[in-house]
């Protein structure tokens, strides 16, 4: 029975990458009989990469915010501290509440006027953007998987006499992170797909210069097909990543 | 085993606890002696779990004071005051007493000897391969040395209970409180838990306090059984006395029901 399972869950993964492979041959070859292209629309790649550059970048720095300010609200939010778990909560609601792109304007065009006289570099903004949306979601997550753990753990770590942040590093936060890492990898897609945004305040990024390409050489089809491929190669290894991750469960049986 | 007629080791002086309307303790007045060994029985509701819990500092009372090894427990001394205790008294109190619970509570993440070196290597900062020498100790003890790297879910219950007696020995406690540890056990894995429990009980040391419904073991390994109904102690006394010849109407009750069963 559980092999007959694991068989299924492989034929399945396989049926998605099939899937969206024909689904993308089948638009390359209505698109090259419809509108057959002097030259192949690889040579719209080379500028498109440029790009990639800039999407690669903002989604590690991106991650990299995201994860830590996930962990610090997401334990703020489960703390005993009303004040703190207040604040937390307000941050969490205002980012999870409004667009993203809301968001990035605000810290891109707001954020340098008075009172707040903040200038940052459209990179500086697409990270903090980008962190704060996705690590409010992410703090929900943590949230969630330290509710998730069984008093039972906090009695006996009580009764083995442990301070209240040796607790949380060494017996709640290893056990939330298994419950915790599936879906922190579906945010990383998220995020990832979500850089693209960040072209709306002139970061030169994948999208961006696909928009570019298409003002300066037309072909818009050939262009947003080469980005929307561009894309999928990036996030499809995550998402193989993450139901790699949701197998893993070496101690939770 | 003849109890020590010194200063208590846990002293409960005037204890109440209540959730919302329900008082669960009454005016709860209760020692320990060092090394002695006390059984609770009493119906289910009676407040038997509660007074384990909050010795431990699992829950707060509402009002009366706590002794352990002649300190206030839930308070400290201010002049000759007692205030609140601060979160480092409360560790510091702690120390002496232990805890195994009905439902293991063993950290799954972490092997039977991880589970064991845990505490001693980052609560009392002792060296890594001291702890681990201590933990092999105790868990031949408790007949697991063949299990030292498996994790709890590849324990069986009885097992697993032994692991977590042996981690709440690795802290040295003055006093060790079991409430009702065989409770979510198979029938047939109840022996060898009993016989570890019987074992810690000869050796004699370690104050125990007991909460059980395992009447022939209680019999067996307690200096006292003290019955408890209602958020008060009802009867106590010498096993022989409160199994065999119980004075009081719902002690006798009590055991009517619970030996016709
Ligand atoms: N956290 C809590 N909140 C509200 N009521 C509680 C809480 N803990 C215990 N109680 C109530 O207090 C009473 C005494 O509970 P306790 O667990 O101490 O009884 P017990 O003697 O251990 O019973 P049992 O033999 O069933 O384990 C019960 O009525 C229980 O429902
Ligand atoms: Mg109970």
């Amino acid at each position: 029975m559980p092999n007959e399972d694991h068989l299924l869950v492989k034929i399945r993964n396989y049926a998605f990458l099939v899937i969206g492979l024909l689904a993308i041959g089948i638009a390359i070859g209505v698109e090259l009989t419809v509108n057959p292209p002097e030259t192949a629309p690889f040579d719209l790649l080379p500028i498109l990469l440029r790009g990639l550059a800039v999407t690669i970048e903002l989604t590690l720095l991106g991650a990299a915010l995201a994860l830590v300010v996930a962990i610090v609200a997401g334990v703020a939010r489960s703390s005993g501290h009303i004040i703190v778990r207040t604040i937390t909560g307000f941050y969490v609601e205002v980012f999870r509440g409004t667009s993203i792109l809301v968001q990035l304007f605000w810290i891109f065009f707001v954020l340098p006027l008075p009172p707040f006289n903040l200038s940052l570099t459209p990179l500086q903004a697409g990270v903090l953007a980008l962190g704060l949306n996705v690590g409010a979601y992410g703090a929900e997550v943590v949230r969630g998987a330290i509710g998730a753990i069984p008093s039972g753990q906090i009695e006996a770590s009580i009764a083995l006499n442990m301070s209240p942040g040796l607790m949380m590093r060494r017996v709640i936060i290893p056990q939330a992170m298994v419950r915790i890492l599936p879906p922190f990898g579906n945010l990383l897609i998220e995020l990832l797909k979500a850089t693209s945004l960040v072209s709306l305040i002139t970061l030169s990024d994948v999208t961006f210069q696909g928009l570019a390409l298409r003002q300066s050489v037309g072909r818009t089809t050939e262009v947003f097909l080469l980005i929307l491929v561009i894309y999928f190669l990036l996030a499809y290894p995550l998402t193989l990543g993450v139901r790699w991750l949701e197998r893993q469960r070496q101690w939770a049986t | 085993m003849q109890a020590n007629s010194s200063a208590p080791i846990v002293r409960f002086e005037n204890v109440t606890k209540s959730f919302g309307e329900l008082t669960v303790l009454r005016q709860l007045d209760f020692d320990v002696a060092p090394a002695e060994k006390v059984t609770i029985v009493g119906p289910s509701g009676s407040g038997k779990t509660t007074i384990l819990r909050v010795l431990m500092t699992l829950e707060k009372p509402n009002d009366g004071v706590i002794w352990v090894n002649g300190e206030p427990l839930w308070h400290q001394k201010s002049g000759d005051k007692l205030v609140p205790a601060s979160e480092k008294h409360l560790r510091k109190v702690r120390g002496s007493i232990g805890m195994v619970f009905q439902h293991f509570n063993l950290f799954p993440h972490m092997t039977a000897l991880r589970n064991v070196t845990e505490a001693p290597i980052h609560v009392l900062k002792m060296p890594k391969g001291d702890a681990e020498q201590r933990a092999v100790e105790l868990l031949q003890k408790v007949g697991l040395s063949d299990k030292l790297g498996h994790y709890p879910s590849q324990l069986s219950g009885g097992q697993k209970q032994r692991v977590a007696i042996a981690r709440a020995l690795a802290m040295r406690p003055k006093v060790m409180l079991f409430d009702e540890v065989t409770s979510a056990l198979d029938p047939e894995l109840v022996g060898e838990v009993l016989n570890v429990i019987r074992e810690l009980a000869e050796e004699g040391e370690m104050a125990m306090l007991l909460v059980t419904h395992e009447m022939g073991f209680a019999r067996e390994v307690s200096d006292r059984v003290v019955f408890f109904d209602k958020g008060r102690v009802v009867e106590q006394g010498p096993p022989e006395q409160i199994f065999g010849s119980p004075q009081n109407e719902r002690t006798k009750a009590f055991f009517n029901a619970v030996l016709r069963h």
